[in-house]
Order: structure tokens, then sequence, then C-alpha cells
């Protein structure tokens, strides 16, 4: 797995082999500035480092814990588990790289689904696991995203999702394509009915997952930095065998481009998103 | 060697090669000539049956793609009785590598869209290697839209390695062009029908691919990701595409047999290239039959079904 993940990570975000000169534990060298921070301290920043604002991963859970009111968050489909339909086997077993991402996430697969608040407002939050297989779209990601998607529905409350992913699994083979159908085909309804739907675009998000549902929202929000496209770096060079311009993919390139909407930092993500829903769904200010 | 045939195929290519000889050979010699070509034919015949009997899913990868194989405008061709090509997506150009049009099947307007490939080298440059990019699909989906406020049914032809990756590609917005359609194409008020008619290569058929049937030729291939690029990435290195095809299942019997594709449409002896009128006469008949079965359904259980079917996608029930 990591060889894909290296194809679509530039080694400017890659930080393992520079982290072995730090003590583990409380102590953080940032990957871009290589400012050595204090961990608890970085963890309260939500990952984002205080000296040079550089936006590191965040895990599902911690993105989700963050982003809705404490107390108020009630999980969707978790009983939900990956099956190896096809018995797929590459130099590893499918069935083998699922408990391995299992146990090293702890989570079931690599999306999580939640009810929850935002500064009071209900809403229906989704967040991709980028540590589980490169946060890539499988059955279950797609069903738990199908879920989300029909409670917000029924309900008629607005639905955000925080997409970090390489893209379709390629261990479901026509299965995980499929899966941009269903999610993108859910998200229609959503909009027919006119309950607002916000993508959140955080590095990095491509393929499979970046041409269905991180591309459909009525607002798309990058995270500084974040790597977003159809096509990974690599593939792209290796097509049309010139360089790529400079902060190619990154949010700032996309709101160039015209591809998303706004770009907002992690900690004002809140307060920005709610107020806006607010807006959308005819609601007073808070 | 002979560049119409695949390396699995030149043992026929041999045996034809041999039959072409007797021909030329038989104007000036009467002798039992006809006798052993026609025993020749048989020999071509039988071998060729053995060797597509046991196909394996590489091998039929590589048929997918036959540089002779019939592309969508060659089926636009022979299938429709009038066809008026429409060009451009309004906003930004005409991509070439996706076509579209309004045409006649057997008396009945319908809308046509499909990749389009190009045979020689020029033309393959023109039109990108069958790659379209975002403005094709933005093109398909204002085909779609007319289609849908006409009442045309609308038949697409999949035949793409995938959506280009370009730079220019990604600066005008591959992904949403993509997913626009997807989210689209999944309440068009009008029947739909996809035929994978040669690769099905990633979310670049998909975004012409919902639909409310499904048909892929015999010998067509339909995946997530390219043998090649699956291989390179989980068993780095681009060589094992024979056993990333394996694994991935990518052809019409196994799609079949796992409930994604509804039909199978037989190709000729040999293969769709083999024989381009038997094929798509082959394939007008599975067209008309689908879309006058269609055709009985209410609009609003259409769109109904069609979303039942998305939603029912790997979940076991």
């Amino acid at each position: 797995m990591s060889n894909w993940l290296d194809k679509i990570v530039p080694s400017l975000v890659r930080s393992e082999k520079k982290r072995t000169n730090i003590p583990e534990g409380l102590w953080e060298k940032c990957p871009k500035c290589e400012s050595v921070l204090y961990r608890p301290e970085l963890e309260k920043n939500l990952n984002v480092c205080p000296k040079c604002d550089h936006h590191m991963r965040l895990t599902a859970r911690v993105r989700l814990n963050a982003f809705l009111d404490e107390g108020t968050l009630r999980e969707i489909g978790a009983e939900i588990e990956p099956v190896d339909h096809l018995k797929f086997r590459d130099t590893k077993k499918y069935k083998d790289r699922l408990v391995a991402a299992q146990k090293a996430t702890g989570e079931k697969d690599a999306l999580i689904a939640m009810r929850g608040e935002v500064k009071g407002l209900p809403v229906v939050a989704v967040a991709f696991e980028f540590r589980f297989m490169g946060g890539s779209m499988g059955a279950v990601v797609g069903e738990r995203f199908v879920r989300a998607a029909n409670i917000a529905l029924e309900e008629g409350v607005p639905m955000i999702c925080f997409a970090a992913s390489g893209g379709a699994r390629m261990q479901e083979a026509l299965f995980s394509l499929m899966q941009m159908a269903k999610t993108s085909a859910a998200l229609e309804r959503l909009k027919q009915a006119g309950v607002p739907y916000i993508s959140v675009l955080t590095d990095p998000v491509y393929g499979g997952v970046s041409a269905s549902l991180a591309m459909l929202g009525d607002l798309n929000i990058g995270e500084p930095g974040a790597l977003v496209g159809f096509a990974g770096p690599r593939v792209i060079e290796q097509t049309v065998r010139e360089k790529l311009p400079e902060g190619f993919q990154r949010s700032e390139f996309l709101l160039e481009h015209g591809q998303i909407d706004m770009i907002i930092s992690r900690g004002d993500l809140r307060d920005r998103i709610s107020s806006v829903l607010r807006m959308m769904q005819g609601l007073p200010v808070a | 060697m002979n560049p119409n045939y695949l390396d699995f195929e030149q043992p026929i290519a041999d045996l034809e090669a041999k039959i072409e000889e007797l021909r030329l050979v038989g104007d000036d010699n009467e002798l039992n000539i006809e006798e052993e070509i026609s025993k020749l034919q048989a020999k071509s015949r039988t071998l060729t049956k053995s060797l597509f009997s046991d196909l394996s899913e590489w091998q039929i990868s590589q048929i997918a793609r036959h540089p002779q194989r019939p592309y969508t405008l060659d089926y636009v061709d022979m299938i429709f009785d009038e066809f008026e090509e429409i060009h451009g997506d309004r906003h930004f150009s005409d991509d070439r590598a996706l076509i579209g049009g309004i045409a006649r099947l057997e008396g009945r307007p319908v809308m046509v869209i499909g990749h389009q490939k190009g045979r020689e080298v020029k033309e393959k440059v023109r039109r990108n290697f069958g790659m379209p990019r975002p403005e094709g699909y933005r093109k398909a989906l204002r085909l779609m839209e007319m289609a849908e406020r006409f009442k045309m049914p609308i038949l697409t032809f999949i035949d793409t390695p995938g959506a280009y990756p370009g730079i220019d590609a990604e600066e005008r917005g591959q992904s949403e062009a993509i997913a626009f359609n997807l989210a689209a194409m999944s309440r068009l008020n009008t029947p739909i029908v996809a035929t994978v008619v040669g690769e099905g290569g990633s979310g670049g058929a998909l975004a012409i691919g919902v639909c409310d049937e499904l048909m892929m030729l015999q010998y067509s291939t339909y995946s997530v990701i390219s043998p090649e690029g699956c291989a390179s990435i989980l068993w780095k290195s681009a060589d094992r595409a024979p056993d990333a095809a394996k694994a991935m299942g990518l052809t019409s019997d196994r799609l079949h047999a796992q409930g994604l594709v509804d039909q199978i449409i037989d190709e000729p002896l040999g293969g769709a290239h083999r024989d381009h009128a038997l094929m798509a006469a082959n394939l007008k008949k599975h067209l008309m039959e689908t879309l006058e079965r269609l055709s009985d359904i209410e609009p609003d259980e259409l769109i109904e079904r069609r979303y039942q079917r998305l939603m029912s996608y790997g979940i076991s029930q």
C-alpha cells in the first residue's frame, strides 16, 4: 500500500523518516516548516501547525468529534462491515489487508458517519478515515454514505462530508466503481429536495471519490493546501511528459481555476459552515 | 507477425496467410486447390473455436482493445437509419473522444452517445485515444438533457481506457464533470441503455454508464482501473497486468455472474473485429428488444427502478 500512497502524496507531506530523530510521544515535527511541536498543543490546534499553518491529517473520529457539538454524536451504520465477495488477492489477500487496517485504525472501514449538531444546528456528518486503506471507497463506504444521506433527506437536515481518499477500492473491483454512481444518486435526491450538502475537501482527495461525492457539494470547500484531483500527479506526468505547474491540484490552485467555492482554515470550519447553513435553511443568526 | 492479429491469434494468422497464398496460386492451377482451401478454412475455424473457448481475462482485455474492433461510429453507420452528429459543450470546445447525436433506430428517434477511438495514428490523436476531457462529459450531459426534453431514449456506447489524465483536464474540472453526470443520469426521465462495446475504463466509462439496462459485448471489459494500473499499484509492476485482470474479474461473464451486468451480447467467432456486420446486427437486435421492454415502464417507475438498482450495489442483501 505504501507505494500507492507515494503516488498521491508528495514527499513534502510524508514524515515517517524525519520523525525518527524525535523522541516518541510528546513531540512532533511539522513536515512543512520543521518546527518541533508539543503534541498536546498540536492536537488542541486540530493538527494545524501553529507556526506555519500547515494542515496535517486528522483521523475521521477526531475530525467529527471536533466538528460536532460535544455530547450530540450518534453513529450511523456502525454495524456494516466489509465482505470480500471476490476473494481478491494481489500480493496479499484483501481479507488480510482488511484485518490489518482494522487493527491499525480501530475502525471497521474507511468512512465514519454521525448524526449530531454544529453549534446547535442538527446535521449529518461523515468523514473518511485515510489511514484505512487510503480512505478508499468500497461497498461499506458507499452504504454508510447513502444511509447518512437518507437520514438527511428524511429529516431535512444538512449533510457535511469530510473527504480524504485515494479513490475507489481496487480490491472490490467493479463494485467499488458502482459506489460512485450510488453515492451520487443519493446526493441528487438531496439536491432535488433542497437539503444542503457541503463537501469539505481535506488532503488528499483523488479518483473515484473526487469524481463523485466530493465534487457534488452545494458548496465545495477546500482546506488550505489540500491536494485534490481526478488523476494523481505521477500519472499525469507520465501521460503528458512535462513538469506540472507550481501548486498543481492544491486547494489554492482549484480556487483559482473555479473548481471550488472557497478555502476555509480548519479552525474556522465550525463557525463558517454552521453560519452559511443557517442562511441556506432560512434560519435566524444563532 | 500480422499486426491485425494478437499474439495468441498468430496460429490463426498463419493459417489465413496460407489460405491466401493458395488462392493466389489457384488462379493458374486447378489441381484440388479448392478442396485444400476449404480444408484449411475448416481447420482455421476449429482452431479459432478452441482458442476462443478458453480465453484468459488478460486475453479478453486485449481483444477489447483490438485495433480492428468496431468503434462507436462504426456501429452508428451499421445500426441507425439516420444520424445527425451534434458537437460541442457550448462552453469550451468539441471533444472528439466522445461523440453524440440524434439518430433513428428502425424509425424511432433516439439519442446516441459514445466514446470514439481512432484507427490511424492521426485519427487516434484527434480522438485522444478515446479519453474524454471535461468538455466531452459536459457535451454528453447536454445531449442527454436534450433527449429528456424530446422524449428520446438514450443509447450509450462505452469504449474508453478512461477519462484523460492531463493538466488541462484537471484545470477544467475532470472530477466535477464526471460526478455531475453520475448524479444527473440517476434522475433523467427517459430510458437509458448502456452498452460496453470495448474497454469500460473506470469513471471515464461510468460517466455515460448510469442506466436502466447494462449490456456488454462478449469480449468487452469493465473495471474500476486498467489491469496495468491495478498491477503497477498492487503488484508494483505493470507486467503483472494479467494477474490484475484475473483478480478484478473484468469480463462480461464474470460481471454477469455477480449481477452487475444484465445482458451479454454474443460476438462472432474470433471476436467482433472478424465480422463487423454480424456484430452490429446482433447488437441492434438487443438494443431494439431492450428499448421495447423499457418503453413499457411508466416514467416515475423507471426512475425509481434505476435508483433502487444503484442502491443495491455492493451490500449483500
